[in-house]
């Protein structure tokens, strides 16, 4: 039968050798070399248009890269979805943008702010998400097949 | 209650179930607006509310495990509380972060990172916050008595839990990176330190309640975390799946967190056989309830539902959809929540000394929350799994989507209101006990 001994062993044991992996892999996947992200490509205008992301928590609302609250649509390949009129418009207007009756908080945003968001999303929506960018915007996915087509 | 000092739990229970109610009130405020009824829109919008819903629940919850750690800490260590004082002085500042926080949250004061939202500026004061009550709970068992495994697994999670808020912190340009950290924090607690904590006051509450050796539960609890660990760090790899980072995570989050079940279903079998196996018969049955009901409904909600959605297959389709919210409800509900309340209803009696055992209002409040909550988890479910269809699989538009089931949030908010009225009977009860008093002391029995 087990004893507490052995018990503790098991439990410290396997704690650092998962752990140790862990790290390992966390190394593995965030060096240059396994890159999917283009991390070079991101400017100036991306970093803001981050800030502006977080200082708004527009998470509490949308998602991004499937994170986030679940009441307002994913925004991952929201370019290729809408466009950057449309995007621009949403993010400028001075009133709730109200599509279908739910509303979205009139931010106002200025047009550099609004490049910088763009910018953001321009970034976001190249990342190679191992399929779940197929997944997530079957429109955008679609549009992409025509325009091969 | 054998020393005086542990009355101080009372006062960071008593804040947990005033945040409690808060949090329910945010939940409506969200649950409402989801079927278009958003009047409060213009003060509250959606994303205020969701991150004041969130952020009430990770700081009641850790009012909870500090109040948990200030009873058990020194009726284990066998001495009264290092510097009672400063621990009314953490209880204080840690109100006053909170309310600043959730304050701040009304202005579009914030950080917009999901569940980390509470600013850098105050990040700081959490930091010096949780270091003092680690300060006080490693003192109280450094000079105490004795050591055992139940303290040391909890104080191993709690500080864990603090070490492991840093990577939250670290800044970065990278959208990837930051999501990537930031599971670090969020991951690691509720799939893997939190356990630590659940874990530590299960135990304590086993060898209070049902008489069973403390070698016996504290070898078992040794097993439980170390399933824990071994399948929750590398687990932390479902969260990586599709947000930009290598494939290597869909085999490794993939394999591991289909292991993470298995430390609830341990501790659901381990929380039932020592229940059958004890021989003494605690007169505080609701306080019994809560426990055995926590370490079943975490196997449900944390362990089954999130096995779920968490292979990479399934996943593709349901990451970033309400099946999320499903499991993320019952998961919480069953681990987190229903071990603070089992160890407020264990202790409350023994600090007050008003032996309200078995009252029918607490047996209504445990049955009612229990069948809300698995309620709500259904209708989140049900709205999951067709947003996943109609979304994803037949390319409908995201507000279309939302409109066809908006009636599902219908069924939640009537079973959100039979969850809060459990809760609101709970928080009676909790009145009705009074407030803790030195008379209440018992140095002979061991209840």
């Amino acid at each position: 039968m087990l004893s507490k001994k052995q018990a503790r062993a098991f439990f410290l044991g396997g704690t650092v050798v998962t752990f140790l992996i862990f790290i390992g892999l966390t190394i593995f996947s965030l060096s240059k070399s396994q890159d999917q992200t283009n991390h070079e490509g991101i400017t100036e205008a991306v970093v803001r248009g981050k800030i502006l992301w977080e200082e708004n928590n527009c998470m509490g609302c949308h998602t991004l890269l499937g994170e986030g609250g679940y009441y307002a649509p994913e925004l991952t390949k929201v370019l290729d979805r809408r466009g950057e009129g449309y995007i621009k418009a949403v993010l400028m207007s001075p009133i709730s943008w109200n599509p279908n009756g739910r509303k979205m908080v009139a931010y106002g945003f200025t047009k550099e702010e609004s490049d910088d968001l763009i910018a953001f999303f321009d970034w976001i929506g190249g990342i190679d998400l191992n399929g779940f960018d197929h997944i997530v915007s079957p429109l955008a996915k679609d549009k992409i097949e025509r325009q091969t087509k | 209650m054998k020393y005086k000092s542990q009355k101080v739990a009372y006062w960071f229970f008593a804040f947990s179930m005033l945040l409690l109610v808060l949090q329910l009130v945010y939940g409506f405020i969200m649950g409402f607006a989801r079927i278009g009824m958003d009047g409060l829109h213009e003060f509250i919008p959606f994303n205020t509310a969701r991150a004041v819903h969130t952020n009430l629940l990770v700081v009641w919850l850790l009012s909870g495990f500090m109040g948990a750690a200030y009873y058990i800490i020194p009726e284990e260590a066998q001495r009264e509380l290092v510097g009672v004082k400063w621990a009314y002085v953490q209880l204080i500042s840690l109100a006053a972060v909170g309310v600043a926080a959730v304050v701040g949250y009304h202005f579009n004061w914030w950080e917009g990172r999901k569940f980390l939202e509470i600013p850098r500026q105050l990040d700081y004061l959490v930091v010096a916050n949780v270091l003092l009550f680690l300060g006080l709970i490693l003192a109280t068992l450094y000079k105490g008595k004795r050591k055992t495994t139940t303290a040391m697994v909890l104080t191993m999670g709690l500080v864990f839990a603090a070490l492991l808020y840093i990577p939250g912190m670290l800044p970065f340009d990278s959208q990837v990176t930051d999501s990537f950290f930031r599971w670090w924090v969020v991951h690691l607690w509720v799939e893997g330190v939190w356990e630590l904590i659940m874990g530590g006051i299960l135990a304590f509450l086993l060898i209070k309640l049902t008489g069973v050796d403390r070698e016996v539960i504290e070898k078992w609890l040794y097993v439980i975390v170390g399933l824990t660990f071994l399948s929750g760090i590398l687990g932390t790899g479902h969260h990586y799946y599709y947000i930009g980072v290598n494939k290597i995570w869909l085999v490794v989050g993939g394999i591991f967190s289909a292991l993470e079940p298995l430390a609830f279903l341990a501790m659901a079998l381990f929380a039932v056989n020592m229940y059958r196996k004890g021989e003494k018969k605690h007169p505080n049955k609701i306080a019994l309830f809560w426990t055995i009901g926590s370490a079943i409904v975490s196997f449900v909600g944390a362990g089954l539902l999130g096995f779920a959605h968490t292979l990479p297959q399934t996943n593709l389709y349901t990451h970033g959809t309400l099946v999320t919210a499903m499991h993320a409800h019952l998961a919480f509900w069953g681990a987190y929540a229903m071990i603070v309340l089992a160890i407020i209803s264990y202790s409350l009696p023994n600090m007050t000394g008003r032996k309200l055992y078995d009252s029918s209002v607490g047996r209504a409040a445990f049955w009612l929350s229990n069948i809300g909550m698995v309620g709500m988890t259904v209708a989140f479910g049900v709205a999951g799994v067709a947003q996943v269809y109609l979304e994803r699989k037949y390319k409908m538009d995201f507000m279309e989507v939302q409109n066809e089931v908006s009636i599902h949030f219908v069924v939640l908010i009537l079973c959100a209101t039979m969850f809060a009225t459990g809760i609101v009977m709970y928080i009676w009860d909790f009145y009705k006990h009074g407030k803790p008093t030195d008379e209440a002391l018992d140095l002979e029995s061991d209840l």
